[in-house]
């Protein structure tokens, strides 16, 4: 393997976990905190808000924004940290 | 002024903004007219993929099918907003790096085969035609109750718009009128909402006065739930829907969101990998800022229908159930003769029937807001539907010029590709209007079917084609066609062979033909795996490719190979 192969198949491991990482919050908010769990998190109340509720129609949408800013952030590092970037 | 002048002078005012920006930005290459010369901005890029998605069933309709579903309705919430979250992690910063034009192009090169192409081909353009006719019907409904034209004249009017800066400018008029035309619908959708919390709740944020109190100190969910449990509803924030099917509908949603080909087609119109992933980003807040003020907007409206007509006398309605009775969309029959209004879950006692397009299009007369607000949500539907028409009509003309007849025929001059991609849009407004004018049956029903299609047919494929270096075009062929027979298959077989058999009952695993398409996503990752697996593994030039594209450095602007 050459030196770039084996930079560039580094840069794809790193790149994987990270979105294994972000993909796990996704699933979280919306199937898990918005349909799995509405039930028990309905039991606390934020304001007029039961929690679950919340997160099936406000609190999903919310962190589904944060999490592809976070990739954002987290990407550009990366491509400069292996080289990758485009500019 | 009357409400009638102010429509037609803000309607007429947004329609010369188009024009003015389809004259300014003329597409003059076949690059242009695909992906507007791959020079946007991510961050007008995301404000016109907010306008491309958010359609007349967005603007119009979400908001009212809350209202009545409660908490089942965060199925659209979390479906078309989580969808954008697959798409700018794992399909656009790839897409764009490959740097062609069209979803076909890359199934075509990545599964080295034109017959994949082909099959994507023609789910793409099912899916488009299936939309457009929708968005054509939107339009010619919004002109008919607020200018009082026919729906047909609507219809023709709405085409001639769309016509002149499609065919025109494709792919970078379309670009910039979206700019625009998001820039009015948000307008448009946020006043009405502002006034209606300030009045309910005191709060003029919505996503704040959603979970606000009323007047009298109690939680408006709170207070919601009990009134819709006193006459034999289900609570609202409470759901009906099984948990299983909730899943399935919302993953479909989603994955069909991240498979829609003018979606993603969008992410292809800027200069860098970087710009991809960032424009995903800002398209979500755009679209956010809608999609989270709808369930306040849903139940504002539930909860000010609930309270201006149960139990009230007849002769002491507003005056603006009166104004939407003319148009079949409230209907009110006293079946008791008591001389007042029940609205009750028994069919056989209520009284009251309102149609779901009456939470927003009706909302700027219950806050008894200006007339002038009544014409600006006439714009916003109007802008909402002619953006997504427009985005629509251009996979289509893109899909006939290019990945059909430049596939065959790969010789053909430049010239002569942007005009057949420009009588292909033409033919495709004029199908669209047909289907406008007299809408099959079935337009509603079919909804499910893009979404459907598009989670069991692309998005395995491409996902796969991204991250794997083994799936074949065996494999992605077997699995496309698998996802989409399947699919197809299960929701004709409920909503048009045996729609007496549509119950929980007599589904698959509980699940509706809404959700299906989750099942066809599965099935289609499924076949393309095994499949793959007993057949001869891609060439190195695919191999390579695959490598390519997985890293940012060094893409061009989209370009022609």
């Amino acid at each position: 393997m050459t030196d770039r192969q084996s930079k560039s198949s580094a840069y794809w491991k790193k790149n994987l976990q990270t979105l294994l990482f972000l993909l796990a919050i996704w699933f979280l908010v919306s199937f898990g905190f918005g349909i799995l769990l509405v039930e028990p998190l309905n039991a606390i109340k934020i304001g007029g808000y039961p929690l679950g509720f919340w997160f099936a129609q406000q609190g999903s949408i919310y962190t589904f924004i944060l999490v592809i800013f976070i990739y954002v952030v987290r990407m550009n590092r990366l491509d400069r940290e292996f080289d990758v970037n485009e500019d | 002024m009357e409400i009638l002048t102010w429509t037609y002078l803000l309607v007429g005012l947004s329609f010369a903004l188009y024009i003015g920006i389809a004259i300014w930005a003329r597409a003059g290459s076949t690059k242009e007219f695909y992906v507007a010369g791959g020079g946007v901005s991510p961050l007008a890029n995301g404000m016109a993929t907010a306008a491309d998605w958010m359609s007349a069933a967005s603007f119009i309709s979400m908001a009212g099918l809350i209202s009545f579903a409660g908490y089942d309705g965060s199925v659209y919430l979390m479906g078309w907003t989580g969808g954008y979250v697959l798409l700018a992690l794992l399909l656009a910063p790839y897409l764009r790096k490959f740097g062609k034009f069209t979803v076909p192009d890359f199934v075509g090169d990545r599964y080295y085969s034109n017959k994949a192409r082909v099959v994507a081909v023609i789910c793409a353009l099912f899916i488009s035609f299936i939309y457009v006719a929708g968005q054509m019907r939107g339009v010619g409904i919004v002109f008919s109750r607020y200018l009082e034209v026919p729906i047909e004249w609507g219809v023709v009017i709405g085409m001639c718009i769309v016509f002149f800066y499609a065919v025109l400018g494709g792919m970078k008029g379309i670009t910039y009128t979206q700019v625009a035309q998001y820039c009015v619908l948000i307008f448009a959708y946020m006043v009405p909402a502002i006034f209606i919390s300030m009045q309910l709740t005191g709060n003029p944020i919505p996503q704040l006065g959603l979970g606000g109190s009323l007047e009298d100190g109690v939680p408006l969910l709170e207070k919601l739930d009990g009134v819709l449990a006193d006459l034999g509803f289900a609570e609202y924030t409470s759901g009906r829907k099984g948990m299983g099917d909730m899943l399935m509908i919302t993953l479909a949603l989603m994955v069909g969101t991240a498979g829609l080909p003018h979606v993603i087609v969008r992410f292809f119109t800027v200069p860098k990998v970087k710009d991809a992933r960032l424009s995903a980003g800002y398209a979500l807040i755009f679209i956010a800022i809608l999609y989270t003020t709808a369930p306040a907007v849903a139940a504002f409206g539930i909860y000010n229908a609930i309270n201006s007509t149960a139990e009230k006398k007849l002769d002491e309605l507003p005056n603006w159930i009166a104004t939407w009775e003319k148009t079949n969309l409230i209907q009110i029959e006293d079946k008791n003769a008591d001389g007042k209004v029940q609205y009750l879950a028994d069919p056989k006692a209520n009284e009251l029937t309102i149609d779901k397009d009456i939470m927003v299009l009706a909302s700027p007369e219950i806050a008894e807001l200006p007339n002038w607000v009544v014409g600006l949500v006439a714009a916003g539907a109007m802008a909402a539907a002619l953006s997504t028409a427009a985005g629509l009509l251009l996979v289509i003309s893109t899909s006939v010029s290019r990945d059909l007849f430049k596939t065959f025929k790969p010789d053909i001059s430049e010239k002569k590709e942007l005009q057949i991609a420009r009588l292909s849009a033409a033919g495709a407004v004029i199908l669209a209007g047909y289907f406008g004018v007299n809408p099959p049956g079935f337009v509603a029903e079919v909804v499910a079917f893009a979404f459907g299609l598009a989670a069991a047919s692309f998005f395995p494929v491409i996902i796969l084609g991204i991250f794997s270096t083994r799936i074949n075009k065996e494999g992605a062929i077997t699995g496309m066609l698998v996802g989409l027979v399947f699919t197809i298959g299960y929701i004709s077989y409920f909503k048009f062979i045996s729609p007496e058999l549509n119950t929980a009952e007599y589904w698959w695993w509980g699940i509706s033909p809404e959700g299906i398409g989750s099942i066809g996503m599965i099935f289609n990752f499924i076949c393309c795996y095994i499949v793959s697996k007993y057949t001869p593994a891609p060439p190195a030039h695919v191999q390579e490719l695959i490598q390519e594209i997985r890293i940012p450095r060094g893409a061009g602007k989209a370009h022609d190979h």
